[in-house]
């Protein structure tokens, strides 16, 4: 069923009794944005109501002027927009991620945009709401799925660093939340050493430091002599991977991070040396148990594996169906 | 179990040969027996379970997963084994420890009958990276890059063998390689090997002319090299084997050589199609490889033997160590004496000069003869390729102009570079890819076409870039090959052997490469 409160249309989830959208792929008069991250976060709109996080982070990539007018809003507070209340809810998937509850008429939905379940120390923890129609992606939607622990991961990386203190260890990793929250969980295991930064990271870390997120000794790789990066950690982007840039580094060890390296193939194709599976979205044990803890009648699966998803939902009692909204996942995972 | 998929993990990933190496001997020196003999006979191939096959996992995951997200999982991850590994669903409670030894002694002795039960639950036992070192077991090919070579050499790395030493006791042993661990640590003797073993060849350098100005001819004897496959004959007590350059027996499709061979010896040679002592191409060989057995009417159609060039063992004596001078007369005696059409001798080519040697190699009196070899009269029989006392002298490559059309990186050090190339030539207006050449060129040149590459992507699939290659763009390149095959796999129609790259033709126009024409006057 369409709801009148919120349907899909091409250029994303619109609101017709508030006349807005959420996190639209077009530019639109009013939109509410999840989060930062390209596919969802555009610019060029007349007026942007999220995060004073997600604002931050919008600023930083396009620039002051991104949109018409901004309103920020903290996780809890709420607005009412032509009558429809809206309110923000931490998602857990990058800094300022919030999940968009939006409330008419006694019904309520709530749009979580990429979120995950697990502790983060760079972003406040997802928040379940219960609701009557709750939309979610399916990004890692099938059930081979199922990101380790980051403990270990993290530890697999560090020993890698030990046993080959010789080579610069390059990860490359998105560079708006998942960068920064390997940063921070290397430092809650102990690595203290400088950790050295792509010139396209460098921003977005500050940003985060900024807004409250400690990062510790970073560097630029930049002017880095090749002998000072043996045995150190760098970040950077996906597209320095096997790219010009990365000779500069003593015979790299490419380390991807991303929970598509759970599949070998995967891995494989780019690569890859060290796979380290760390991902900020929800696998498909949190994917299927949040559809359990929101308790809505009523699934929507917005992008990713949509067909596993469904079938699951529909298997545990929901009614469920896929929107096949495009333009989402663009940058790969985010 | 962890420390093994642990090592298989690494394994994939990683690129480079002494990397792995390393990785390798760092696990068999931690593991414990039984655990690290299994472990090298999974990647040796020398692990057989004859109940547990591919079909019983897709029974049991059928059992546990819901169809239709196992059929949409199973699309997506693309191998069976990794499937099941990632798929399977937790039993709460059932996680216990499991060594690798243990996993295999149950694959290996339980009945088919409870073999189900039993996979099920060391599946619900371990962790997903363990089940998928479980389930690549039963599936049988490891694909974890690691040849049985290198496998020995991680062995031989553990002490101060020789993995040459390794090769000659292997036939005799089986897993878990308790005697031969304790051989290579230096705690144990020498383990018994079995009958008829193979032992490692000789190789020979390839000679660049002017190399000869510093050899003088009369330390060398030359004979023919033959373009066939090169092998070991061995008949020991009424065994006879045959074996290819690295060991494999492959004997079984060979019944007529075996049956030729005399008692007790070990010949060096070359296996080809002989009829009436004449010699025929590779091609007429193909058909006969790659075979668990042969029928009357294919040993007569094409029936095999072998060219003899050396004589390793006689009468159970080690010849190895004597001069090449004396084992050719042995040969040529022994060969003399059995008189088998089946087996006969690669002449000696007479020389005083090697201009003389030159114009007998510019011209062979066979089409089966791929060059000239130069072994040194005192040479001793020596594993490998030891520098200096054979010497390969291959009639000149062909070579050819053809226009590079898509680039693919390499790996490990070359990842950052596009070092693949497929190549091709015109046919009418269009060019059509012939072959793939990922070496022949210098590390600065590497850089240039790498630049090329990058510089004239006209589309990008995956891996691959389509480089420029129509209207009067493209890069030239002249590739070298040793010999060209019809073949119904490739759109061209024709295989390259060996194919490299021999110049880059910057200065060369693409519109003026060679033809598909061209290349295909070079069949035989
Ligand atoms: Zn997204
Ligand atoms: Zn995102």
């Amino acid at each position: 069923m369409d709801s009148l409160l919120l349907r899909p249309v091409p250029g994303g989830l619109y609101c017709e009794a508030g006349d807005f959208y959420v996190d639209p792929t077009r530019a639109v008069a009013r939109a509410v944005i999840t989060h930062g991250h390209s596919d969802h976060a555009r610019a060029g709109h007349g007026a942007v109501l999220a995060t004073r996080e997600t604002l931050a982070i919008m600023a930083e990539r396009y620039g002051e002027g991104f949109a018409g007018t901004t309103q920020a809003l903290s996780y809890g507070e709420g607005v009412t927009i032509g009558g429809v209340s809206v309110r923000l809810a931490p998602a857990g998937h990058v800094l300022g991620s919030a999940q968009a509850v939006v409330e008419h008429k006694g019904m309520r939905i709530v749009v979580s945009g990429d979120y995950k379940r697990r502790r983060d120390p760079t972003c406040a923890p997802f928040e379940p709401v219960p609701c009557d129609i709750f939309i979610t992606e399916a990004t890692f939607g099938l059930p081979v799925f199922r990101h380790p622990e980051d403990a270990g991961e993290i530890a697999k990386l560090l020993h890698s660093v030990r046993l080959f203190p010789e080579r610069a260890h390059l990860i490359v990793a998105y560079s708006l939340g998942k960068a920064q929250r390997i940063i921070a969980l290397l430092r809650e295991a102990g690595y203290a050493e400088p950790i050295f930064l792509h010139g396209a990271m460098a921003k977005l870390c500050a940003l985060y430091e900024k807004l409250g997120v400690p990062l510790g000794a970073l560097r630029p790789v930049m002017g880095a002599p090749k002998g000072e990066l043996a045995g150190k950690i760098i970040l950077a982007p996906p597209s320095a991977l096997g790219d010009v840039w990365s000779r500069r580094l003593p015979d790299p060890v490419a380390c991807f991070a991303s929970g598509w390296m759970r599949v070998r193939a995967r891995a494989r194709q780019r690569g890859v040396e060290l796979p380290l599976i760390l991902s900020d979205h929800a696998d498909w044990d949190e994917l299927t148990g949040t559809l359990r803890d929101v308790g809505a009648g009523e699934v929507w699966v917005t992008h990713g594996q949509e067909d596993a998803l469904v079938h699951q939902a529909r298997k545990d009692g929901f009614r469920a169906k896929a929107l096949a909204l495009v333009g989402y996942g663009d940058e790969g995972e985010p | 179990m962890k420390a093994f998929a642990a090592l298989i993990d690494a394994l994939v990933y990683q690129p480079q040969r002494n990397l792995k190496l390393r990785l390798l001997s760092d696990y068999l020196a931690c593991a414990p027996d039984p655990d690290r003999g299994y472990a090298l006979a999974a990647l040796t191939g020398d692990l057989d379970f004859p109940h547990a096959k591919p079909a019983l996992i897709r029974g049991l995951v059928a059992e546990r997963c819901d169809p239709v997200l196992f059929d949409l999982s199973y699309d997506y991850v693309g191998d069976l084994a990794e499937t099941v590994a990632l798929i399977w669903p937790k039993k709460h409670g059932a996680n216990t420890a499991l060594s690798l030894g243990e996993v295999v002694e149950v694959l290996r002795e339980t009945g088919k009958a409870g073999l189900p039960a039993a996979l099920e639950r060391m599946l619900d036992a371990l962790e997903p990276a363990e089940r998928f070192a479980l389930l690549k077991l039963i599936t049988g090919a490891m694909r974890v890059g690691v040849s049985a070579r290198l496998a020995k050499t991680a062995v031989a790395a553990l002490g101060i063998l020789d993995v040459n030493a390794i090769e000659e006791v292997w036939p005799g042993l089986s897993p878990p390689y308790e005697t031969l661990f304790a051989w290579a640590a230096g705690t144990g003797p020498r383990p018994e090997g079995a009958r008829a073993l193979f032992r490692p060849v000789m190789l020979a350098h390839p000679l660049e002319e002017k190399d000869l100005a510093e050899f003088p001819p009369t330390d060398y004897l030359a004979e023919w090299k033959w373009d066939g496959i090169r092998v070991q004959a061995v008949s020991d007590g009424g065994t006879q084997r045959l074996y290819s350059r690295t060991g494999e027996d492959i004997g079984a499709a060979f019944p007529d050589v075996l049956s030729a061979l005399p008692e007790d010896a070990v010949i060096d040679g070359e296996l080809l199609i002989l009829r009436d002592g004449e010699a025929d191409s590779f091609n007429a060989l193909q058909q006969r490889l790659n075979r668990k057995s042969v029928s009357a009417k294919m040993l007569a159609a094409a029936p095999a033997g072998i060219r003899a060039y050396d004589l390793l063992f006689r009468d159970g004596e080690d010849m190895r160590e004597h001069p090449f001078e004396r084992r050719r007369g042995a040969l040529e005696g022994l060969i003399a004496a059995r008189g088998s059409p089946r087996l006969d001798l690669s002449p000696l080519v007479p020389f005083a000069t090697w201009q003389e040697l030159a114009a007998h190699r510019a011209s062979p009196p066979s089409p089966a003869i791929e060059g000239v070899m130069l072994k040194r009269r005192d040479s001793s029989y020596m594993p490998g390729r030891v520098t200096g006392l054979w010497w390969k002298w291959k009639r000149d490559p062909h070579l050819i102009d053809a226009v590079l059309m898509y680039a693919q990186r390499g790996h490990g050090k070359r990842s950052s570079f596009y070092s693949d190339y497929t190549f091709g030539v015109w046919q009418g207006e269009a060019l059509v890819p012939v072959g793939k050449a990922y070496f022949g060129f210098t590390d600065a040149e590497l850089k240039q076409i790498d630049k090329f590459v990058r510089d004239n992507t006209v589309e990008t699939f995956g891996p691959v870039r389509v480089v420029a290659h129509q209207d009067g763009a493209g890069l030239v390149f002249e590739v070298a090959f040793e010999g060209l095959a019809r073949s119904a796999r490739h759109k061209s129609g024709v295989a390259m052997r060996f194919p490299r790259i021999n110049r880059i033709r910057f200065d060369k126009p693409a519109r003026e490469a060679d033809t598909l024409e061209a290349l295909q006057r070079l069949l035989p």
